[in-house]
Formats: C-alpha cells, structure tokens, sequence
C-alpha cells in the first residue's frame, strides 16, 4: 500500500537462539513523527536496523516505501539513519564529513549542512574524533537530514545529550520535520521525548509489539484520561491488555 | 564513492608514495657507489618480500574489520550508495594504489639490483623479490587482509590473521606449486669422479653428493644419483660398493687442522669408489631453464591475482548477503 512508508510482516529477527524481534507486523503511515519506546533490550535498535536494510529479517518482511530497504542506491537516498552512537569517522575532518555527504548521496543539501553546522558552532578543520558525544549526535543528525531524506531514522538520537542539549536537539529536529515534511521514527526509552514530539508511539516489550498506533488514538480509548508517561509506563510493565492500532 | 574512497585513503597512499620516492631518490643518488653492496642488495629483497604482508596486514585487514570495529559501517552503508559499490569503491582505490606502490618498488629494486643480480647469474634465487611477481603478493595480501577483516570483523586480530595466513600462502606456493608449474626439464649426466663429493644435510643421511652442473640462470630443483631404472642410489649399495666410505682409514693422521687438505690416498679411493658406482649410477637433474624465468613469473603472479580476485569476490558476496544475516556486534554495545 502507498499509503504507509513502513510495513512489516510477521517480521521475525533472531540471533542465534535468542529472538531480537518477534513477529512484528506493523503499518506506520506517512506524515508522522514515530516513537519507538521500550526498555533496553526490547528489539527497537534491531527494529530499525531492519528498517534500514543493515540487517536482514530472519522470517518475515519489512518494507520501506513498498520494497526492501538496503539494496538500490535511489531507495537508500530516501532514508536518513542516525544510529545510537553517531558513529562518524574519528580521523575524519568535519567538513570530511560533509564532503562525504556530497559526494554519496546526490539529494545533498550543502546550504543547509554548511549551516547547520555553522549555528551548532562546530569547527570544520576538528577531526569527528574530538568533538563531543553532543557534538558528534549533532553531526552525524546533520548528515542525515542534509541527505534531504523522505524518512528519517533515529536510534536513541537524544541518549548522550544533556538535557539543554536534549530539548534543543528535540525541538531543531521537529522544526526539520515541520520544514521538510519528513517522515521520523525515533527510538527512546525516555518517555519525556517522546511526549515532546511524537503524534505516533510503537511499544515494543521483550522483542513484541505490545501498543502501535496514533497518540492520540491509544490515549482515547482508555476509560480515564491519563498521561502518555503514564500509558507507556503502564503497557511496559506488562499490566495492561494489548490495544489493536 | 571513488571520489570519497581516494579522500578518506589519500593521506596513506601519499606518504606510501612520498616513502618510496625518498628511496628512490636515495637509489638513483648514491646509486654509482652503493650498487655493488650485496647487503645492501640482501635487504631490498628483504624489503619487497616484506611490504606485500605489510600492506595486507596494515591496509587490507583494517579496512573493513575497522568499520565493524567502531560501527562506522552503519554510517557508509546507509548513504545513497549500496554497500556493494561502497566496497568495490574501497577495495579498488586503496588495493589498486598500494599494489601499484609495490609494482613501483619492484621495478626500483630490480633495476637497481640489475648489476649484482647479472654477476650473480642466478636469477631465481631473487625470483620472489624482482620484477612482476612483487605485484600478484600484494594485490593477494591486500585482498586476503581485506578477506580476513570481514570475517573477524576486529581490527588487530585480522591483521595478524592475515599476515600469518599470507606468509603461509607464499611458502606454500614457492615450495610445492612453484616448482611444478611447468615440468621440470630432467638431465642426465655421468657422475664426474673428480667432483663428486661424499656427505649429508642435516635432514639429509650421507650419501654421494655430485657437483651441480653449470647451467647458468637455471634453477635446479633436485639433483639425484640414479641407477637406469630411476632407483636411488641406496645406502645398502654404497656401502657394500665402496667399503670404508666416510670413515676414517687407519693409514690417515690424525690431525687437528679443520681445513686440511684431505690426504691423497682418501681422495684416491672417492675417485676410485665413484667411478665403480659410475658404471650402473648416473646424476639425474630436474630444473627449470633460464628461459623459463618470465613464464614463471606471468604464471605465479596470475595466481595469485586470480586468489585476491576470488577473495574480492568472496568480500562482495560476504557485505551484499552475509552481513545483513550476522548480528551486528560492534566496538560499543548496542542498546537494542
């Protein structure tokens, strides 16, 4: 269907004898700002890592924009992945890094990287190695969306900011969703970020999908108006039946 | 990708470059009086049968066992680039640029050492260390250490991985292939009673040893006494031939002098007894003629260029369907 940009089918990812992904079988809609919340553990890295084509399902499908995500060069042009530790290259400079950028992917935005990096304060001739964990986050955000992606995936792209760094990072990312209209689904086990800037929330407990739906769904079909913090808390303690999206 | 591959490789390739122009320099500058000094010489062959193990192990094996290692891989592979012409792109420019730094210095060495070499009219004993062959080790090293890098996927085992498994690949190939990929041409001669001389090796039992025939430039790969059967001279029938051999008679002096003139009465009776074993024995060679030398050279360095292909091969096949099987482990624990 044309009208979700993430589907997966029965979506099974084993290592060796222990299952990262059980059964997932989802359909996220285009336009959204997705959370992936879970405890450590739940399969959400394994989940996106799926999503981008960096590792193959054990059984099952996953499909991005209607194909499998990783193989043609166009197709991978139209994800922007950030992975949870930002990995960028140590002894590579950060206009290296923008380079890069230019040179493998032909949607590349070069006005706003140069930019971006220029508000962030980030010193083109510093090698990706000596800048600092938020530094690094913020870089490797930058090549992601300077890439100009139709869907952006994020892997905990907050965890090693401190909190002013946290609510500027959250808040610069959900102005380039307002902007560009791109797709997000970011992972976190931090409800508070999700609250922030999520309209969609996938619960994954124990390698399931436990909750998938529209904020504003999973919140109305409860009995009593209650917090998200409070929803989410409550289907990851397991004590609440599993809601249909 | 090209263009990315040469930027994040330049800075190596250059100084590789800039070390090998220094030696160059060095070579054709003090060339006049340096070219006759044979350590000198023993060393750069030292030098071009090390470098090929060096740059699989320095350059090879990091290249991808390091994006697996810090996790870069998950940065590479998600640009608009597919993972397989991302490491066509890498393999090529930094295997093809340090295979033509090897080719570069073979060429240097070998002329340099053309003189010594010439006088020495021994051609294959120089054979791993002079022109082509230097250029299929490297482009095997390279691709073996890239190889061994997707499979460890951890940066300083693969590299000692793939130094070990190249040393081993090149003995391999110098002892049993070698010599057999074309066959030998066999000589037989007489024994030459005034030259054969009577002793063993340390892996060797005694026995008569003849004097190598002066073929030069040849590399002769065994020298045998054989009878017309083809059956080797046996201890039984050397000693049953010629009693007493390598034994000291009674009539010899006893003498402390470790390089005496052996007396006129031993050297009698090793003449008397070789040419007693001469009527049924004869000394059978097998060696590849000088002529042979550049065949052998196209031959081994398409070996191993055809290995590294098929390693390369193996490496695309490994990042396009293997890689997204295994789990991805890297450098920092993943959160899942």
């Amino acid at each position: 269907m044309s009208d979700s940009i993430l589907r997966a089918r029965g979506l099974t990812r084993r290592y060796g004898r222990r299952a990262g992904l059980s059964d997932c079988t989802l359909s996220v809609p285009p336009g959204r700002v997705v959370g992936l919340v879970g405890p450590n553990g739940a399969g959400k890295t394994t989940l996106l890592h799926l999503a981008v084509g960096l590792l193959a399902p054990t059984s099952g499908t996953v499909e991005v924009f209607g194909e499998r995500p990783g193989y043609r060069p166009e197709h991978l042009a139209r994800v922007g992945f950030v992975a949870h530790d930002a990995p960028l290259y140590p002894r590579l400079s950060v206009a290296g890094h923008l380079r890069m950028g230019a040179l493998l992917n032909p949607g590349w935005d070069a006005p706003f990287a140069a930019e971006r990096v220029r508000r962030l304060g980030l010193d083109p001739g510093q090698r990706a190695g000596r800048l600092s964990a938020g530094q690094r986050a913020q870089l490797a955000l930058t090549l992601a969306v300077a890439k100009r992606p139709e869907l952006l995936i994020l892997d905990e792209p907050a965890a090693s900011l401190d909190p002013i760094a946290r609510r500027d990072f959250l808040d610069d990312t959900a102005r380039v969703v307002a902007e560009r209209g791109t797709s997000v689904v970011f992972s976190s086990h931090l409800v508070g970020d999700l609250e922030r800037i999520c309209d969609y929330l996938i619960i994954l407990v124990a390698s399931r999908v436990r909750a998938a739906g529209p904020v504003a769904e999973l919140l109305a079909g409860l009995p009593v108006p209650v917090p998200l913090e409070d929803l989410v808390l409550a289907y990851l303690r397991e004590d609440q039946p599993e809601v249909a999206a | 990708m090209i263009a990315f591959a040469v930027l994040q490789h330049r800075t190596r390739i250059l100084l590789a470059a800039a070390g090998l122009a220094a030696l160059a320099i060095v070579a054709v500058a003090a060339g006049a009086h340096l070219r006759g000094n044979d350590q000198l010489r023993e060393l750069l062959s030292l030098l071009v049968l090390a470098v090929p193990a060096i740059l699989g192990a320095f350059w090879g094996a990091p290249l991808l066992a390091g994006e697996f290692e810090t996790g870069t891989f998950r940065l590479a592979w998600t640009q608009s680039v597919t993972r397989t012409r991302w490491t066509v792109a890498q393999v090529g420019v930094l295997g093809l640029a340090g295979t033509a730094l090897v080719g570069l210095l073979s060429l240097l060495v070998t002329w340099w050492a053309g003189p010594l070499d010439r006088a020495g009219a021994d051609r294959f004993l120089t054979f791993s260390s002079r022109d082509l062959v230097p250029v299929g080790y490297a482009a095997f090293a390279f691709a073996l250490g890239v190889a061994v890098g997707v499979l460890i996927r951890r940066v300083l085992p693969a590299m000692a991985t793939a130094f070990a498994a190249f040393v081993a690949a090149r003995v391999a190939v110098a002892q049993w292939v070698r010599p057999n990929l074309l066959a030998p041409v066999r000589l037989s001669l007489p024994l030459d009673p005034s030259s054969t001389g009577y002793g063993g090796g340390p892996f060797a039992a005694s026995t008569l040893q003849p004097e190598p025939p002066r073929l030069p430039n040849a590399w002769i790969i065994s020298m045998r006494v054989v009878d017309a059967a083809g059956h080797p001279l046996t201890r039984s029938v050397l000693s049953d031939t010629c009693p007493g051999l390598g034994t000291r008679a009674s009539d010899e002096p006893r003498s402390g002098l470790a390089h005496q003139q052996a007396p006129q009465s031993a050297v009698d009776r090793m003449h008397d007894c070789v040419t007693r074993i001469g009527t049924t024995y004869h000394e059978a060679v097998a060696y590849q003629p000088a002529q042979r030398y550049w065949a052998l050279q196209w031959y081994e360095t398409a070996i191993f260029v055809g290995a590294g292909a098929a390693l390369v091969a193996f490496c695309l096949w490994w990042v396009r369907r293997r890689g997204r099987q295994r789990s991805i482990r890297c450098g920092t624990a993943p959160s899942s």
